[in-house]
């Protein structure tokens, strides 16, 4: 049997009032209103972000093409299903290349097991934390969203070489 | 009888069988490379390594003669240790090719890494270079790095395609494959190699990196390539097949299927010439697509304008036996005609020893064996189109099967009749000339049994959902996709044919008749044969299984030809 903790049901005129709460409630108030500001004004002041960062997942392209080779990992470790490659032939030298490669970001929860699993550092978690959209289709992103030049991922790419 | 102890248990065996062989008798697994149930031993990859008590060293269990007595151990430490050193001298020069590898998922390289591997390489000098991507002939391409030289490949061909057409050159190290001058790898049987290859060296043109083994389904099925009926596996990713492979059957097809049976017969299914609805021929020459009512009653008012002996039915030797058993019993019970038989599809110059048959089609025994032949002196095939030349018979119900296609003759005399109603799976000559147009199901979208040259019955089951098939529903085998997607995902928008078991659209036509036949599904038109015809007594889909049950009274047209 569970012991039922009596409430103490009747408050004092005094406790009634409230009047004690309501003024350390306002002290609280006034003294943040003349302390130091801590807001951002985004999105005119942007947060940089340390390179631990994990925002949307992109594909790394060096030399103009992507160095993913299409092999499904990520598409297989994915928890939230939301890579999908289609992988073809191709004349250079890594024999196969992904002529459909989509994250659907509807479904990417930003969890990085696509960045861990891929053995070519192809796909990279980047700082871009901006997605909005306003149809379904626009949330799925092909390569021509996911391509981003290896220079501008060089503070993620060090970070992993260092900490992974 | 002689008594082998393996892993503390013991096992009988008869004299002259190997270690190897005893184990895999009994289920317990000896890692190799190089040896195969149906290929001679080689005993060159030493994966196999075991210990036997009272024996100086490690030996192999696949050319090792087990012995009265004798006791030996698969996972000791000292096996384990041998087997580990072997794993490190194949990995030495083997590629990470992984990610870019067909095999992966399937290889047995990687299994027994993860197995027997020491997880780390010692090897620190330039690994060997080699071919890659080298055509080895129309179907198989060779990638020399991934080789592990096991000889599979070269004892298959010789031994089992009973051709030589390649071989090792160089040694140690360098040790490659190459095919005779001249000569290409091109035997009918070629891509055999592909499934025994215990590495990604070699793989199959036509599949190579169209899909990830893991993302697709796979689904027990039988081919429809020829009578011979090999067992096969049908791979399906986003509702598309994309490979088939061949399943072990010992009474039929062992471990093999042949290429044309690979390659052909899968791609008329995701064909983009796939009929996708009913179709009606109105006022011209053009058909034009309409719902599955309007077909069928305009089916009903057609075949009504005839008398019975002017209609004439042709069943299907591509079709499955429930198919052709509710065809003959509509055309017995509504149409009361006499007029019924089907097309044989016999190329003689195309059969050999080992599987493929002269006959081209799964299932002419089922159709005979159904009741698709002519009755109490109705016309036969050769017979129906004499009476279509003379303009004797004027209607023609054709399923799942192409006369004009056989000679122009046929294909001129077609044009005689009043009215041509076709089931078909996809568009051919025949389906140009009708007037009323059914989108049959393919084998690969359907429930149904085939019944194969030695009278053998097998099943087949959907691997491609049309619209009347739920992945889920109906017990379809399920890719992790299938498993854990949604219908707004992309692979859930795959296509869909509109298309019905051919037995499904004759029930519709039979009830407008103001018949009543009651089947729910192919297997209960498949109990109502087990009760009728007495090749089938007593059996079900269940009795029938994975592997098919040979026909009890069934008299064998000949000796099943064992590979
Ligand atoms: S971050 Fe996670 S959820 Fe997003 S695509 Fe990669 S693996 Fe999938
Ligand atoms: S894991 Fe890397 S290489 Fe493989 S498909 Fe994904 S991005 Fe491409
Ligand atoms: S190609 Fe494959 S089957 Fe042939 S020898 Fe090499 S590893 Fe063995
Ligand atoms: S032998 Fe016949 S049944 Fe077997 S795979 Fe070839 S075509 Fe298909």
């Amino acid at each position: 049997m569970s012991v039922v903790k009596k409430r103490r049901k009747d408050l004092t005129i005094f406790q009634k009032l409230y009047i004690p709460e309501i003024v350390k409630g306002m002290l609280l108030t006034f003294k943040h209103l003349f302390g130091p500001k801590f807001t951002r004004q985004y999105p005119e002041v942007r947060y940089e972000q340390p390179d631990s960062y994990r925002g949307r997942p992109v594909l790394v392209q060096e030399n103009g093409k992507e160095r993913c080779v299409a092999c499904g990992l990520c598409s297989r470790v994915c928890p939230a299903l939301a890579i999908e490659v289609q992988a073809v032939e191709t004349e250079d030298e890594k024999e196969r290349y992904p002529n459909l490669f989509e994250i659907n970001m509807l479904r990417c929860i930003f969890c990085g097991f696509c960045e861990e699993v891929c053995p070519e550092e192809a796909i990279i978690m980047s700082k871009d934390y901006e997605l909005t959209f306003t149809k379904y289709e626009d949330a799925i992103f092909g390569k021509d969203k996911l391509l981003v030049p290896v220079e501008s991922l060089k503070g993620r790419i060090e970070f992993l070489r260092k900490y992974r | 009888m002689p008594i082998v102890t393996i892993n503390d248990q013991k096992f009988e065996f008869d004299s002259g069988e190997t270690i190897i062989q005893v184990a895999e008798r009994n289920g317990i697994d000896i890692p190799h490379y190089c040896w195969h149930p149906r290929l001679s031993v080689s005993g060159n990859c030493r994966m196999c390594l075991v210990e036997v008590e009272k024996m100086p060293k490690l030996v192999i269990a696949c050319s090792t003669l087990a012995m009265d007595g004798m006791v030996v151990h698969v996972n000791s430490l000292k096996a384990i240790a041998g087997r580990e050193h072997v794993m490190e001298f194949l990995l030495i020069n083997h590629p990470l090719d992984c990610p870019i590898c067909d095999e992966a998922g399937e290889c047995k390289l990687q299994d027994y890494a993860y197995a027997h591997g020491t997880g780390e390489s010692r090897f620190i000098e330039q690994k060997n270079q080699k071919p890659k991507r080298v055509k080895l002939g129309p179907y198989v391409m060779f990638d020399a790095e991934r080789c592990i030289a096991c000889s599979l490949c070269i004892r298959f061909s010789a031994e089992i395609a009973k051709e030589d057409q390649f071989t090792f050159v160089q040694r140690g190290d360098r040790v490659t494959i190459e095919t005779f001058p001249g000569k290409e790898f091109d035997n009918p049987y070629s891509l055999n190699v592909v499934d025994i290859c215990p590495v990604g060296a070699l793989t199959n043109r036509d599949f190579r990196f169209k899909a990830r083994v893991w993302d697709m389904s796979d689904t027990k099925s039988i081919c429809p390539g020829c009578s011979r009926g090999c067992n096969i596996d049908i791979w399906v990713r986003n509702n598309e097949i994309l490979r088939l492979t061949p399943r072990f059957n010992e009474a039929v097809n062992d471990y093999w299927m042949c290429d044309h049976g690979r390659i052909n017969c899968f791609k008329f299914v995701n064909a983009d010439d796939r009929i996708d609805s009913p179709m009606i021929k109105k006022a011209g020459t053009h058909v034009s697509s309409v719902g599955w009512d309007e077909a069928i009653s305009k089916t009903v008012s057609t075949i009504k304008r005839f008398k019975s002996d002017e209609i004439a039915v042709i069943g299907s030797p591509f079709a499955i036996v429930e198919d052709n058993y509710l065809l003959a019993k509509f055309a017995r019970q509504v149409l009361h005609t006499k007029n019924i038989d089907f097309i044989k599809h016999i190329n003689p110059a195309d059969q050999d020893d080992i599987l493929i048959r002269e006959d081209k089609t799964p299932n002419s025994l089922g159709a005979k064996l159904a009741g698709i032949s002519p009755r109490n002196g109705g016309l036969n095939f050769e017979q129906i189109m004499e009476g279509i030349k003379g303009k004797k018979i004027r209607c023609l119900i054709l399923i799942e099967d192409d006369v004009a296609a056989i000679s122009q003759d046929f294909l001129d005399s077609l044009s005689n009749l009043d009215s041509f109603i076709v089931f078909a799976t996809n568009n051919n000559k025949s389906t140009e000339l009708a007037d009323i147009i059914f989108p049959s199901a393919t084998y690969a979208e359907k429930n149904g049994t085939f019944v194969n040259f030695q009278g053998r019955i097998q099943r087949i089951r959907p691997a491609v959902m049309t619209i009347d098939l739920d992945r889920s529903l109906d017990a379809m085998s399920l890719s992790r996709l299938d498993k854990f997607g949604t219908e707004f995902d992309r692979w859930g928008k795959a296509r869909k044919i509109n298309a019905r078991s051919t037995w499904r659209i004759i029930l519709q036509i039979a009830n407008s008749f103001s018949m009543k036949f009651n089947y729910e599904t192919s297997e209960d038109i498949f109990l109502e044969i087990s009760q009728t015809i007495k090749e089938f007594d007593g059996l079900d889909y269940e009795l029938i299984g994975e592997l098919g049950i040979q026909l009890k009274s069934y008299q064998l047209v000949e000796e099943p030809i064992l590979v």
